[in-house]
């Protein structure tokens, strides 16, 4: 129940941001289900997973083990990336990863 | 007896009482868990489930943090749901207490009150309830059986009303109540039914896949507060409601009820504040010092949460001075519960009468109808004097 501006964040179903008490609904509900694409869970990360297409070998158990569906497949089932909106930066990806350099973990940068 | 079809006087323990207001609810799901001196209650009622007197659900759970949990699962998708508990069972939901609230599920849980371990204890005082007092349920309490069993049916009304949309816990004094027998009146199972109505009380639920909702999701800086502020206006609308659901009630049964009883009270220069069993002990002691011409009088709050401040405001205003009772203590060394409600409502009143409290009744100890007569005669020597010697006494302890 995060609004944002980010492509993951908009439902147009969310309260917003300023909604008051009177508003929002009671208890907590939601009205709908399938939110949870909605919250960002990337911010939490202090370590990312770099993806290198060249060095992969579409074994796709980075697919199989990530907890958060953060690895981004195309409609062949192939991995092409991962998805920092809600990627947490476990390391399981990159545990997993026969090759070396496919899924290689490396420190978050201060922003900017 | 496994049907009423007409209003009788029958002879019932308290929680027998309790089992056959919720027969007569019939709720959709109960889960529940044994506990002293609440196991009764349940244990009867899984007679009734299995002789098929009602259509129940009857989830035989783990422990009273799995009751808790069912019982709110089950809410959140319609079901009208209840459970019952005391004391350390009461303990071992209270993570779930405050989730069943704040989802505004409207569950309905006599509680058979019992001194928190420890050291361990089965017997009555306030301490599991009174713990429990800022969890968001709503909290009756109940003088006898027949409050017991109408207090439970009233609940379930008040609980899902939409305005209030709370769960309501019915408390009665463990042993005292529970297990004494009592005479009182049943209603028909038809007139509770037509009286409680269909219900439920959700405006979403989990089972209507057509149109799906989520509960319990995460509610950070920017929404809790505003859920919470929800929750006090909940209660805030239950002001209006228990009057409510009690006028219709009256009109069922021929019984009356408020946020409180005042006993004799009219001309009062000294009334003592009480809940639950004691004060049916403290009335025989109002009628035996009125016989002796003291103008003593009773208030007896069966509505603990909301508190009726204002109410009780109005009718301690003019006393000479005010006692309160309470069968639990904070540990704040500063009073009990109920002495910390009333007091505390009485401050903005600049006339106020001086108030002093009583920690009685701990872990069972018998409260004779003796001591309270101390606890009048003192409080009216503080009438006459205006001072108090002590604001915080423990009655019943040896000194």
């Amino acid at each position: 129940m995060s609004p944002d501006n980010k492509e993951y964040g908009r439902s147009g179903r969310t309260p917003e941001p300023d909604a008051t008490w009177r508003e929002v609904p009671i208890g907590g509900v939601l009205p709908w289900g399938g939110n949870a694409a909605e919250y960002e869970t990337g911010d939490w990360r202090s370590m990312r997973p770099v993806y290198d297409p060249e060095v992969c070998i579409q074994c796709r158990l980075c697919w199989v083990y990530c907890p958060d569906s953060a690895v981004e497949v195309n409609e062949d089932g192939e991995v092409t990336g991962i998805n920092y909106y809600h990627c947490k930066g476990c390391g399981i990806c990159s545990a997993e990863c026969p090759r070396d350099g496919a899924m290689e973990m490396e420190p978050e940068k201060a922003e900017e | 007896m496994s049907t009423a079809t007409q209003s009788e006087r029958v002879a019932l323990t308290g929680n027998e009482a309790a089992a056959t207001a919720m027969r007569q609810i019939n709720p959709d799901v109960v889960a529940a868990y044994p506990i002293t001196p609440q196991t009764e209650i349940v244990q009867m009622f899984s007679n009734f489930v299995a002789d098929g007197d009602v259509h129940t659900e009857f989830v035989r759970v783990e422990s009273e943090h799995s009751a808790m949990s069912a019982v709110i699962a089950s809410a959140a998708s319609g079901a009208r749901s209840m459970t019952a508990t005391s004391a350390n069972g009461l303990a071992l939901m209270w993570e779930m207490l405050y989730i069943a609230a704040s989802y505004r599920m409207p569950i309905v849980m006599p509680v058979v009150n019992r001194a928190l371990s420890g050291p361990i204890n089965i017997h009555c005082d306030h301490s599991d309830s009174m713990g429990a007092r800022d969890s968001g349920w709503i909290q009756l309490y109940s003088e006898n059986a027949q409050e017991a069993y109408d207090n439970i049916i009233q609940a379930v009304r008040i609980g899902e009303h939409p305005d209030v949309r709370l769960p309501v816990m019915v408390c009665q004094d463990g042993f005292i109540i529970s297990h004494a027998m009592d005479n009182l009146y049943v209603l028909p199972d038809e007139d509770v039914q037509a009286f409680i109505g269909e219900g439920g009380g959700q405006e979403h639920s989990l089972l209507d896949v057509d149109n799906p909702a989520t509960f319990g999701p995460l509610d950070l800086q920017n929404w809790y507060f505003e859920h919470k502020r929800q929750q006090v206006e909940g209660m805030k609308n239950a002001h209006r409601v228990i009057p409510e659901v009690a006028r219709e009630f009256a009109d069922v049964s021929g019984r009356s009820y408020d946020f409180f009883e005042e006993y004799r009270t009219e001309d009062a220069d000294v009334v003592v504040v009480v809940l639950g069993s004691t004060a049916g002990t403290a009335k025989d002691v109002v009628d035996a010092m009125r016989a002796d011409g003291h103008k003593v009088g009773l208030v007896k709050i069966r509505v603990f949460r909301p508190l009726p401040a204002d109410k009780l405001v109005e009718s301690l205003l003019s006393r000479s001075a005010v006692a309160i009772m309470d069968r639990s203590d904070t540990f704040s060394s500063a009073g009990g519960p109920v002495y910390h409600a009333v007091r505390h409502a009485l401050y903005d009143v600049d006339e106020r009468p001086p108030v002093s409290n009583y920690i009685y009744g701990l872990g069972g100890r018998d409260i004779r109808p003796s001591q309270i007569r101390r606890v009048f005669e003192e409080t009216l020597e503080v009438a006459r004097t205006g001072q108090r010697s002590r604001s915080i006494s423990y009655l019943g302890v040896r000194e």
